[in-house]
């Protein structure tokens, strides 16, 4: 079965030199029989990056794409708090350059209105847009959005793709923040292996709008592909979850780019 | 994975608190972990967790791993020695239901390792020649229900106990990055300490966790049905061990600390 990976960090393999860290993601990969990855942030773990650290997170994961075009597909960190720099590296990552999409993090809530120009540029290129969300019963991060703040963003872009992050960690309330929102695709990525999570989304949501992603390597690759492996779903659905609906989402941008999939 | 026999030293029965999940009727249960290629299966029950009647918790504990599974399910009673007279719980675990060990809860019973309690129901266990499996966390925090939050469980007030303990055979369960490998160390120096790997988590989690540890502590552990069972096996997959220190991890080091060939 093909699988790909919505969600990677190769700076969080143990290696802060992205040749390294990406020889190792793609053995890795290989090992569980992973075919592409979607990396994100560079070896810096900033919460609200300042320009000048984004440029240099997106610098990195351009280094580490390079040597392999056909595995990886590069997404630009973005600071909704710089809104003119987050604009200009979508220019210069994925206008511009090799980038398929964008990754936001926990600068800022999503429901916050300097979202908005940000999803419409990344709809015009049909960029990917992953939000992170959490729903933490210790607290979230002051700049870090929940499903339901994402539900807001994406009712205002009924018509654009959004990626919710790891369906809220507290999946069982993330789905249903998400639900009526057709637009809205979940991520499985970077929570533990719970049981059930997977057939609780294919209920709620349909085969559709679920995608695979691990979180790697600050989660175990194989940790998470247990939720779609070990799912007790169609196994119909299972080629969906793992490739086919980031691929379908993905074809557009790819295709624009030349890039094989 | 299905060629090795497996013991996989973390499952449960009966129901988590919080939500039914895929697998937690005992025939179900019984299915997957045969396709996984488990032949034996350390089993305690959800209900301990927030039941006080342990008494009744344990004996249906007992007759389910009798009823279903032919011998597959070998049943590890809770005792909360943080009640009273949990002497006699122990005696009916050991006794009555002919375990062969107990998995405690202190994260949810309410007591530290480091309180008398701990100690006492150590030793008693230890007497018995019972093992002890101590539950480290249940859940992350992070999505735990926000009005029930039970801590995990600091292990370092357990090296003294256990270095006090001679005979002492334990295994921490869902032991996790809380527990640094130096800790980890110090608790297998003091006493015949196992973890199992349900909750061992990043890319290099588990090759890392045997290169810092004796590796032969280090057993097989899914924690199923609140994980999905494959996590356990694909983790020891990712990990690309040599065969024999697979095996070791599937059977062999579980069956070490069996001690007597069940
Ligand atoms: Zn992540």
């Amino acid at each position: 079965m093909r699988i790909w990976d919505l969600h990677c960090h190769p700076s969080t393999f143990g290696s802060e030199d992205p040749l390294k860290a990406m020889t190792d993601v793609v053995r890795t990969a290989d090992r569980m029989g992973v075919e592409r990855m979607c990396i994100y942030l560079g070896s810096l773990r900033h919460y609200d990056p300042n320009p000048v650290d984004l440029e240099d997170h997106n610098n990195w994961i351009l280094r580490a794409m390079k040597p392999f075009p056909d595995r990886v597909f590069g997404f630009a960190y973005l600071n909704p708090n710089y809104l003119q720099k987050s604009l200009a590296e979508i220019d210069r990552c994925v206008r511009d350059g090799p980038m398929t999409g964008v990754k936001l993090w926990v600068a800022k809530r999503c429901n916050a209105p300097e979202l908005d120009p940000i999803v419409e540029k990344c709809a015009g290129l049909k960029a990917v847009i992953f939000q992170h969300t959490w729903i933490k019963t210790t607290g979230n991060l002051g700049g870090e959005s929940t499903p339901m703040e994402l539900a807001e963003l994406a009712s205002r872009h009924p018509n654009v793709p959004i990626i919710c992050g790891h369906t809220g960690g507290t999946w069982e309330i993330g789905i249903r923040a998400i639900r009526a929102n057709k637009n809205v695709s979940i991520d499985l990525a970077g929570s533990d292996p719970s049981n059930g999570f997977t057939e609780m989304a294919y209920r709620e949501l349909g085969p559709e709008r679920i995608i695979y992603g691990s979180d790697s390597g600050g989660r175990s690759m194989g940790s998470q592909l247990a939720k779609v492996h070990g799912a007790e779903i169609p196994e119909g659905a299972k080629p969906l979850i793992f490739a086919e609906n980031l691929r379908r989402m993905m074809l557009p941008i790819l295709q624009a780019k030349g890039i094989r999939a | 994975m299905a060629d090795y026999d497996k013991i996989d030293t973390n499952v449960y029965l009966s129901r988590y608190p919080f939500r039914r999940l895929p697998g937690d009727e005992p025939a179900e249960l019984v299915g997957k972990l045969r396709r996984g290629g488990v032949e034996r299966a350390w089993a305690g029950s959800f209900d301990a967790l927030l039941h006080r009647d342990l008494a009744t918790v344990n004996r249906r504990l007992s007759d389910d791993c009798r009823r279903f599974g032919n011998g597959l399910l070998v049943p590890f009673g809770s005792v909360n020695p943080a009640m009273p007279d949990w002497q006699e719980e122990l005696r009916r675990c050991h006794e009555d239901y002919r375990m062969p060990g107990i998995r405690l809860l202190p994260g949810y019973h309410g007591y530290k390792l480091g309180d008398k309690a701990f100690v006492d129901i150590l030793g008693a266990a230890t007497r018995r020649r019972m093992i002890v499996q101590i539950v480290v966390s249940s859940e992350d925090e992070r999505t735990q229900h926000p009005m029930v939050r039970p801590v995990d469980v600091s292990v370092a007030a357990g090296v003294d106990p256990i270095r006090s303990t001679p005979g002492a055979r334990v295994q921490l369960l869902n032991h996790n990055h809380r527990t640094p490998a130096d800790l980890a160390k110090k608790l297998m120096a003091a006493g015949e300490v196992y973890v199992d790997i349900a909750m061992v988590e990043n890319t290099h989690g588990l090759d890392t966790l045997v290169k810092a540890i004796p590796p032969e502590r280090v057993a097989f552990g899914s924690y199923y049905p609140f994980y999905y069972w494959e996590s356990a096996a694909l983790k020891v997959k990712e990990a690309a061990l040599l065969g024999p220190q697979e095996l070791a991890i599937f059977r062999g080091n579980a069956r070490r600390l069996m001690g007597d060939g069940r």
